[in-house]
């Protein structure tokens, strides 16, 4: 990516200089983004204070997610952003179909995204793990289900600490569902900007000099891709 | 945009309905913002004067408990989400901040228009909350909002939805700041009301995120149980308490800190002196804005905190007394030796600074640790928000008002009016708000339906202004009204104010001015321009 290249061509469109322009447009998506962190910071924080409240009940319950599943996510994801990033330097070198086609394949490795997670909520709610309702683990020696009360039955917990230990593992998959949730609505929300970009593309809105809009949708993509890379560690592998 | 004529204002543009609902003016989007608003604040306000009819007396007065608790929650949501918060920054920022860097329009117009529809979707959710109203109080504690068997989540959804035109507004104010200045207008020359309306839009930004967020899990807590906020689920209400008050303390000054942009652009005018100590009052702005993101447990002194972080907390309040004691100084020097002009903006300007006063020095009561704890919770702390909103946001947003108004629509209000409108306004105000110090003071708790009797003589006296009051504004509003569509001619600058936004046309054209303008050089030296007025000779030495 040459970036004095497009410098240049950048600074001498019209629609660049009108109101806010190029430079204006990104200070506002940046801000955007910053409020989108926020968003997602209360969540962390309020998973960081049950995490220490909880330790114990956390640590078991991380068991039950499919860190192979994950995993796939996570690369699915990562090479998203690689393909969005290619369709941006498409555009500002002019390539307009080859940009097309790379929003393209974004788009199907978020749907790709959306296919896995399916499975891996469908498969919860087949062991009756709704948000705040939990009664099944993966006990981690035996790698089998076994269910809330079995866990700790196999722990000899006494009434109290069963009690709690109940409690720490609703609110684990409370912040699993919550968090991943938000989450997989922004990646319906990325999915379906890229796509009007997609099409606005298709139309020849954008091209080496003006593709704004583009440069924030791949941005927010880059978010969403971001946001994942620190959702992935957090449930699945820290115990 | 590129065929508006210089010579036809933005009024006369674009007349239909239509050409008001779908204008990307940021002038018209402000008049829209500016009538919805005060639609709701009359509606708040008419809560309100049941509320307190309800209170004349000991007993069941006028409704009963549940009511009571509908209408207090009403007033106290209404108020805070309808109207002081977009309040200042969505009316008369919308309106100004373009004119006043000398910009043609805000940096994203349709996204202008749009957190405007925002908005009223968000205010529209809330009102259905009004089929099975909510009885929580605006603040929607945990555990009884999980409970309460009322509509709090469409309350609390509208609150979610109208803060996304909070942040809207926010960024597109920090960007149109940053890139949109005219030529010569440095950050040092920016007019105050720019530099409050920037730190504010950094708390736009910055807090709403953090409340949306813990209304989304309130509203999860009552659609799944999700049991974040619930005790019996592991659960801590407490928390609910710390992320409410993260974002709702730094609103508060949200709130106020547009009210101090307009004062400071309103007293030099009228005393004709220089801002006294400019660069203070300026910066002043951006650290009230820092420190209220750290001073929020002192809303939570008796909600059950560790004594450390209770000292902590108590000790960083005061940290927000010195910034706006800061603004304080400097506004009562500005006014030390001036020629002051005793018209309707600078009276409700200096009525700011004086119930603003108030406002603050009884804030040191309840920032100190142990009188908070005899206080919290009473009229004490009622009388002193309401100083703060009412006798500070509220009064500010009319001075402001009443000084704009010939160059938001080419016409005068009565002088005269306004004065009695003011007088009302003042005593009502007064007469309302602070015998509650002494309600407070006496041990009367806040948010109560019923009262012993002793406390009857302070709440009739309360009960009584608050007619004054909320008739002041039906005479004020009702007044502008008819000066905005019947009131004289106004020349154009009747105030021979320095600042920008005054050097074009008013009402102004669609692009605010013929020909990018070049920023003066000082938008606030009276004392080199006017030597008509008395003092005229020591102002030079002071300028």
């Amino acid at each position: 990516m040459s970036a004095s290249t497009h410098a240049l061509y950048r600074d001498k469109h019209p629609v660049h200089e009108e109101l806010g322009g190029y430079e204006g447009a990104k200070l506002g998506m940046w801000l955007f983004l910053a409020t989108e962190l926020l968003l997602f910071g209360v969540l962390f924080a309020l998973f960081f204070i049950f995490h220490g409240k909880f330790l114990e009940p956390f640590k078991a319950a991380h068991h039950t997610l499919d860190k192979v599943m994950g995993g796939l996510n996570t690369v699915v994801l990562i090479v998203s952003s690689l393909s969005v990033a290619l369709g941006l330097d498409a555009i500002q070198r002019g390539r307009r179909k080859l940009s097309m086609i790379c929003m393209g394949i974004t788009i199907a490795l978020a749907g790709t995204f959306l296919v896995v997670k399916y499975f891996e909520y469908s498969e919860k709610f087949h062991h009756h793990i709704f948000p705040g309702n939990a009664t099944m683990l993966k006990d981690d020696a035996v790698h089998e289900i076994v269910s809330v009360d079995d866990y700790i039955a196999r722990r000899n917990m006494g009434p109290e600490e069963a009690a709690d230990f109940k409690k720490g593992v609703n609110l684990f998959f409370t912040f699993y569902f919550m968090m991943t949730g938000v989450h997989g609505l922004h990646v319906i929300i990325g999915m379906t900007v890229l796509f009007i970009i997609m099409l606005k593309m298709g139309g020849g809105r954008y091209s080496h000099w003006y593709y704004t809009p583009v440069e924030n949708g791949a941005l927010y993509w880059h978010l969403v891709d971001l946001i994942w890379i620190y959702l992935f560690p957090l449930f699945y592998l820290i115990s | 945009m590129s065929h508006a004529d210089a010579s036809v204002s933005y009024l006369q543009e674009g007349r239909s309905v239509w050409g008001w609902l779908s204008t990307t003016d940021h002038k018209k989007i402000g008049i829209m913002y500016l009538y919805t608003i005060l639609t709701f604040f009359i509606l708040a306000g008419a809560a309100a004067l049941l509320v307190r009819l309800e209170l004349i007396a000991p007993g069941p007065t006028i409704v009963d408990q549940q009511v009571y608790n509908i209408l207090m929650t009403f007033h106290g949501a209404a108020m805070v989400f309808l109207f002081i918060v977009p309040g200042i920054p969505a009316t008369l920022g919308n309106i100004l901040l373009p004119m006043m860097i000398g910009a043609k329009d805000v940096a994203f117009p349709r996204l202008n228009l749009m957190s405007y529809y925002v908005y009223l979707v968000g205010a529209m959710i809330a009102l259905i909350s009004l089929l099975s109203p909510a009885d929580t109080g605006w603040t929607f504690y945990a555990p009884y909002s999980l409970k309460s068997g009322s509509l709090v989540i469409w309350l609390t959804l509208g609150a979610f939805v109208m803060g996304f035109a909070s942040i809207m507004t926010g960024f597109n104010f920090i960007v149109t700041i940053h890139r949109m200045r005219c030529p010569g207008l440095t950050w040092n020359k920016l007019p105050l009301f720019i530099w409050a309306m920037y730190a504010t839009s950094i708390l736009q930004v910055l807090a709403t995120p953090v409340v949306g967020m813990t209304l989304v899990m309130l509203i999860m807590e009552r659609v799944l149980d999700i049991g974040i906020f619930n005790p019996a689920k592991g659960g801590d209400p407490i928390l609910f308490e710390s992320f409410f008050w993260f974002y709702s303390h730094p609103v508060v000054y949200i709130m106020i800190l547009p009210g101090f942009g307009i004062i400071g652009e309103i007293l030099p005018v009228f005393s004709r002196r220089p801002i006294f100590g400019y660069k203070a009052v300026a910066y002043s702005s951006l650290a009230i804005a820092l420190v209220s993101f750290i001073v929020w447990g002192h809303h939570m002194f008796v909600s059950g905190m560790s004594d450390w972080s209770r000292w902590v907390f108590s000790f960083l309040t005061f940290f927000v007394a010195v910034p706006t004691a800061i603004k304080i100084f400097n506004w009562i020097m500005t006014l030390w030796k001036g020629s002051i002009h005793f018209e309707a903006p600078m009276l409700y300007a200096l009525g700011f600074v004086f119930m603003f006063s108030i406002a603050g020095l009884t804030g040191i009561h309840l920032a100190v640790l142990v009188t908070d704890v005899q206080l919290h919770d009473t009229y004490f702390v009622v009388a002193h928000f309401h100083y703060t909103m009412q006798g500070g946001t509220v009064v500010a947003l009319f001075a402001g008002l009443h000084y704009w108004f010939p160059m938001f629509t080419g016409r005068r209000y009565n002088e005269k009016m306004a004065f009695w409108g003011w007088l009302m306004l003042f005593i009502g105000f007064n007469l309302t708000f602070f015998p509650q110090f002494f309600l407070g003071m006496e041990g009367m708790p806040r948010r109560y339906f019923d009262y012993l009797p002793q406390f009857q003589t302070w709440h009739a006296i309360s009960t009584v202004g608050s007619w004054l009051n909320g008739g002041s504004y039906i005479f004020i509003l009702g007044h502008l009204l008819y000066a905005a569509f019947r009131g004289e001619k106004a020349e154009q600058n009747p105030y021979q104010s320095l600042s920008l936004e005054w050097q074009t046309t008013a009402p102004p054209p669609t692009t605010n001015f013929a020909h990018t303008p070049t920023f003066p050089e000082s938008i606030y030296d009276y004392g080199t321009m006017d030597d008509g007025h008395a003092g005229g000779h020591s102002q030079r030495k002071a300028g």
